[in-house]
């Protein structure tokens, strides 16, 4: 012990020079030294609180870091559809397959442009896209509060919730036939089967969300004074949003596929001509380009409202919440 | 005085009973640390002062607009920034749009966190979180604070240092505390009185001052603490086969 002061070495000094303050002199008993944590004020006032506080927050917060733009992001999906373009060239030059049943991407391509200029593929464009999302966002409005109801009223629930689940699973097709002899060859038939296939999925979606939602934040309403409107409004929704985003992602995509399963099916009336009804004149015309183009078409929207709508929505959803770290997002 | 309980007692369904012929006083801007092993009870307890739970048997006595509640977790919503969360509990509180700013701002700088207001949650240190929770739960301006180990999930330097702090807070703002905690070492350094509660059935056992000179003193304070620690270890004992 060459540098360390026992007790009995320090006698003669120790009473010359007390350096150290008599409130930490007192710790000699045995039970006090096994203390570990402060069992006294350990800070000298506020000031040194904050200090010391402003300090330990610096150390624990991460650095903001730097959002770049993620070029493999982009040109990762484009060099897959590349790819897939080059095998079905490669497929279609090995001449497997008569070329009016198999067109190549070339002539696709080619039909593109004659629709284009004739104006029914925009046209056809149009008239779905218009369709689906309107159909899309009434079905939002009616499934919302429908769907929030649902699962905070536990009578509602149990008796509903079954039936809500088991339409999620019956294809809308299946309601064609009965949307035709309802309303006829209108818009109503069209906008009907939508509903069935998108209403269902969003409440389920939603209901999902809530079930997903910590206890403990109704517990904080609770203690926060909310009624049950604002437990609804101000903790239920927020919180059930990730589920509820990804309820409407589903609706979406349901209400896409209705209305396409309508389009094709019912043709004629005062139906307009949607992209579905171009799919249907494709067949009618045994055109396989035609057929080909309304397909690529179809996803093509899909994938633009997904990339361009929905995804940014949901990145900044969960980024906000600390929910993205570590995803392959 | 603001809380007095009589002989509460809480079982659930037809098990044994959690809380038992629980007895306590305390007085309008006491500090109480209320001690215990796991399954003593103490979160139920606090529950029912919060009016979260009801007791199945005896009488309790609280103020009569509630109580804040602070929790083991921050409990923070992560959709709103730190701010935010504090304006939420003004807003359900009926406070004025203008009037929540002010006050929010003025909350989180008593917490010391007036910079990291626009800040989410999970942007924030646990310590930082906690009085952000803290903020949040004075935001609700109720005379009495009901808090379930909210350092528990802290690591020791951050809790050392928040213990400074809630006693600044206590003493600036005069609240009424319930503090419950595992902790022996943390009821001493907080409580003015240490009440401790039995297990399984929990009942108040025995309880202890903790006085100015405790604060200063290390060797005052772990003294006391010994003789609560063993005390507690009597009670776990108890419950050995």
């Amino acid at each position: 012990m060459p540098s360390n002061s026992s007790p009995v070495a320090e006698t003669p000094e120790a009473t010359e020079t007390p350096l150290v303050e008599p409130a930490e002199t007192k710790i000699s008993t045995s039970a006090a030294e096994k203390v570990h944590a402060a069992l006294t004020r350990s800070s000298t006032g506020s000031a040194d609180l904050r200090e010391l506080e402003s300090g330990l927050d610096s150390l624990q917060s991460d650095a903001v870091r730097k959002a770049r733009i993620d070029w493999s992001r982009i040109l990762l999906p484009i060099a897959a559809v590349v790819v897939l373009i080059i095998i079905w060239q490669f497929y279609v030059s090995l001449g497997l397959k008569r070329r009016d049943q198999v067109p190549g991407p070339m002539d696709v391509l080619e039909q593109f442009g004659a629709l284009w200029a004739e104006g029914s593929l925009q046209e056809a464009v149009w008239t779905s896209l218009q369709r689906g999302l309107l159909g899309f966002l009434i079905s939002v409005a009616i499934a919302t509060p429908v769907g929030l109801l649902l699962a905070q009223v536990a009578p509602l629930r149990r008796a509903f919730g079954p039936l809500i689940s088991g339409l999620q699973v019956l294809p809308s097709v299946a309601w064609v036939p009965a949307a035709i002899i309802w309303f006829g060859l209108t818009d109503a038939t069209v906008y009907f089967v939508v509903f069935m296939g998108a209403i269902p999925s969003i409440i389920n979606g939603l209901i999902s969300g809530v079930d997903q939602i910590p206890p403990q934040y109704r517990s904080v309403g609770t203690v926060l004074g909310a009624s049950r409107l604002q437990m609804a409004v101000q903790v239920i929704l927020p919180a059930a949003l990730p589920g509820y985003l990804s309820g409407l992602k589903q609706g979406w995509a349901f209400s896409w596929r209705s209305l396409m399963a309508a389009e094709i099916i019912a043709v004629g009336g005062t139906i307009g001509f949607g992209l579905g009804s171009m799919l249907n004149q494709g067949r009618d015309l045994a055109d396989m380009t035609i057929v080909m183009s309304a397909i690529l078409l179809i996803l093509a929207v899909g994938i633009l409202i997904e990339l361009l709508v929905f995804a940014p929505i949901e990145k900044r959803l969960l980024q906000r919440r600390g929910l993205l770290a570590g995803s392959t997002r | 005085m603001p809380v007095v309980l009589e002989n509460l007692g809480k079982r659930f369904g037809e098990g044994a009973p959690v809380l038992d012929d629980v007895n306590a006083t305390i007085g309008r801007g006491e500090f109480v640390a209320l001690l215990g092993a796991s399954g003593c009870g103490k979160s139920t307890l606090l529950n029912i002062m919060a009016g979260l739970e009801l007791p199945t048997s005896g009488a309790l006595e609280v103020p009569s607009d509630g109580a804040a509640f602070m929790f083991q977790d921050s409990a923070l919503f992560p959709w709103l920034t730190a701010r935010e969360n504090v304006e939420l509990a003004l807003k359900l509180r009926g406070v004025g749009k203008a009037e929540r700013r002010v006050k929010a701002a003025e909350l989180l700088d008593l917490v010391h966190l007036a910079e990291a207001a626009d800040r989410r949650p999970h942007e924030l240190s646990g310590g930082m979180r906690q009085r952000v929770a803290l903020a949040r739960s004075l935001a609700q301006d109720r005379q009495l604070l009901l808090m379930d180990e909210p350092f528990a999930a802290l690591d020791a330097i951050t809790r050392d240092l928040l213990h400074d702090e809630l006693e600044r807070i206590w003493k600036e703002t005069g609240r009424t505390i319930v503090f419950v905690t595992h902790n022996v070492r943390e009821a001493v350094r907080l409580g003015q009185r240490v009440l401790l509660l039995s297990s399984r059935p929990g009942r108040v056992v025995q309880e202890w001052e903790v006085t100015e000179e405790h604060r200063t003193d290390a060797g005052l304070a772990g003294q006391l603490t010994g003789v609560i620690t063993a005390r507690l270890r009597e009670e776990i004992r108890r419950h050995a086969k």
